[in-house]
């Protein structure tokens, strides 16, 4: 039977446009069950969005969880396979909290994971299907996939203090792209100033891989992060054609005791979030004794939600079309 | 053609004192002083202004209704915006600062009372020097509640000090010093870069 198209809402046709593009990458679907011991959680809270989970006791008397995240469970279900490159997308429901509501939301979550031998090409391979995901479906906005790498960023900022507290700070401000905030804790806890300048330099980097590598390179040379750099601008190498929607930029952050090397965040115009977020992973995978490596991205779904929905510019050039100039013109 | 920015600007005071800067760097807009109007616009600048309670700009910024805005550091530390803070503007300056009446000691056996309008930054410089806290949410007038024994200190913003003085107040610790920060969306700011880019540079 053939079906129409059209009975089809616009999250569903999504989750096709996305499943296609993935399966004839070479991923393969990866289905879960729906809930997970809590300890697996519990044991990586930092890992979450939220460290609070739905909770409830089996009838064995285990105590289980719906699922907040995807990643974990996958990690943890998964054969470590350190030698070969497991493909892998899935669409899940998983259920957080959310920030704004401060209430339990079930949220649909598509992605791909690349585990095992993931090496450079797996991570320019990723990265590809991550911009052609946000072509996909930003339908006709604007749309950009910005990337950075936390190895650089994390052996900077180990080279300026050994102190923990300041290694955070520094990078919850590199994440505001707070240049003023790095310049005044490193004078008040006497960083010498070239330190504090190539970060913030490497903050000040922003733009195509084309016009910003060199200018990467140039920076990093004679640093702790030379080598890393290098490695960085190998992979973005191979996605610098004009027609990328890709952008270096060193604020894409993350918890650095899960995630190392290269993190991205995709954005579409008019919706005020990243609506894909991604990286390398291979600190979880030590942590949960995996010695595969291993990179992936996540869509937010719901997040798309606000595609044309949300105030932007449209709604206010309506408003001052209809109110403001006219009122104008009376005057 | 360049995009327009849209801005929103702290009502009162501060927002004033923002705006003449933005107007001096060609940013200016006819009549924003004029009635009661919340939004103004000057196509040819390329900019939008909206006036928005000064504690709600960070909202307007992180939803993307504003693509940049302007607030205070107390106001970006108690809520804790997922955006970009792009500059530090040095004006509206003022000290967070635990005031208590003059002669107060503080006795450690008890918990601390402390009154304030924000909770977050006293609790995390509390936290911070390992003294327990009663915090007491005041909305107002916050000066008032160590004299009625509401509370045994206060952490609040101090200009000149003179609401202080004259309740009989004195500074017994300084928390940080706050100002006027530039922050911008976080998406917003991918798809206007350049515009928002020229504006920082034309302000500073």
């Amino acid at each position: 039977m053939q079906y129409d198209q059209n009975v089809l809402t616009r999250t569903e046709r999504r989750i096709f446009a996305l499943r296609t593009l993935y399966s004839r990458a070479g991923y393969r679907s990866y289905r879960m069950r729906k809930f997970e011991d809590y300890d697996l959680y519990s044991r990586n809270k930092d890992f979450l969005l939220s460290d609070r989970v739905i909770t409830f006791t089996d009838t064995n008397g285990r105590l289980k969880a719906l699922k907040p995240d995807v990643t974990l469970s996958l990690v943890r279900n998964l054969k470590d396979r350190p030698d070969e490159l497991q493909r892998l997308y899935y669409d899940e429901n998983v259920y957080r909290v959310s920030e704004r509501t401060n209430t339990f939301k079930e949220i649909m979550q598509m992605g791909l994971e690349c585990i095992g031998a993931a090496d450079n090409d797996a991570v320019a391979e990723v990265l590809d299907l991550a911009e052609k995901s946000l072509a996909l479906v930003a339908e006709d906005q604007d749309y950009l996939l910005k990337v950075s790498d936390l190895d650089i960023m994390t052996l900077l900022i180990d080279d300026m203090t050994d102190s923990k507290d300041m290694k955070a700070e520094l990078l919850k401000l590199a994440g505001e792209k707070n240049l003023h905030g790095i310049r005044d804790l490193c004078g008040r806890n006497d960083v010498p100033a070239e330190k504090c300048a190539t970060l913030t330099a490497l903050l000040g980097i922003y733009g195509a891989p084309e016009q910003t590598l060199p200018e990467l390179e140039e920076l990093c040379r004679g640093t702790v992060a030379e080598a890393e750099s290098a490695e960085m601008i190998s992979v973005m190498r191979e996605l610098t054609d004009d027609s990328r929607r890709i952008v270096i930029d060193f604020s894409v952050t993350g918890d650095t005791s899960y995630y190392n090397g290269v993190a991205f965040a995709g954005y579409i115009e008019g919706i005020p979030e990243p609506v894909l977020v991604g990286g390398r992973y291979d600190m979880l995978m030590r942590r949960m004794k995996k010695r595969s490596r291993a990179i992936g991205f996540a869509v937010y779904l719901d997040s798309l939600g606000m595609l044309g929905r949300n105030a932007g510019d449209r709604a206010i050039d309506e408003f001052f079309s209809n109110t403001v100039r006219d009122e104008g013109g009376e005057d | 053609m360049a995009a327009m920015i849209n801005v929103a600007l702290p009502k009162g005071r501060l927002g004033e004192k923002v705006y003449k800067m933005f107007e001096e760097a060609g940013y200016g807009c006819p009549d924003i002083f004029v009635g009661r109007k919340l939004v103004f616009e000057n196509r040819d600048a390329g900019v939008r202004y909206f006036w928005v309670k000064p504690s709600d700009v960070p909202i307007y910024v992180e939803r993307g209704a504003a693509d940049i805005g302007v607030a205070g550091k107390d106001i970006l530390l108690e809520s804790a915006p997922n955006v970009y803070e792009l500059a530090d503007l040095g004006i509206g300056k003022c000290r967070m600062v635990v005031a208590a009446p003059r002669g107060f000691e503080d006795d450690s056996e008890y918990p601390l009372r402390v009154a304030t309008k924000f909770v977050n930054i006293a609790q995390d410089y509390y936290a911070s020097v390992g003294r327990d806290i009663d915090i007491i949410k005041l909305n107002g007038s916050i000066e008032i509640a160590p004299i009625l024994g509401l509370s045994d200190v206060i952490v609040d913003l101090v200009e000149t000090g003179t609401t202080l003085r004259e309740n009989d107040l004195v500074i017994v610790e300084e928390i940080m010093d706050v100002s006027a920060r530039l922050i911008a969306n976080k998406s917003g700011y991918n798809f206007k870069s350049r515009e928002i880019s020229e504006l920082l540079s034309k302000i500073r």
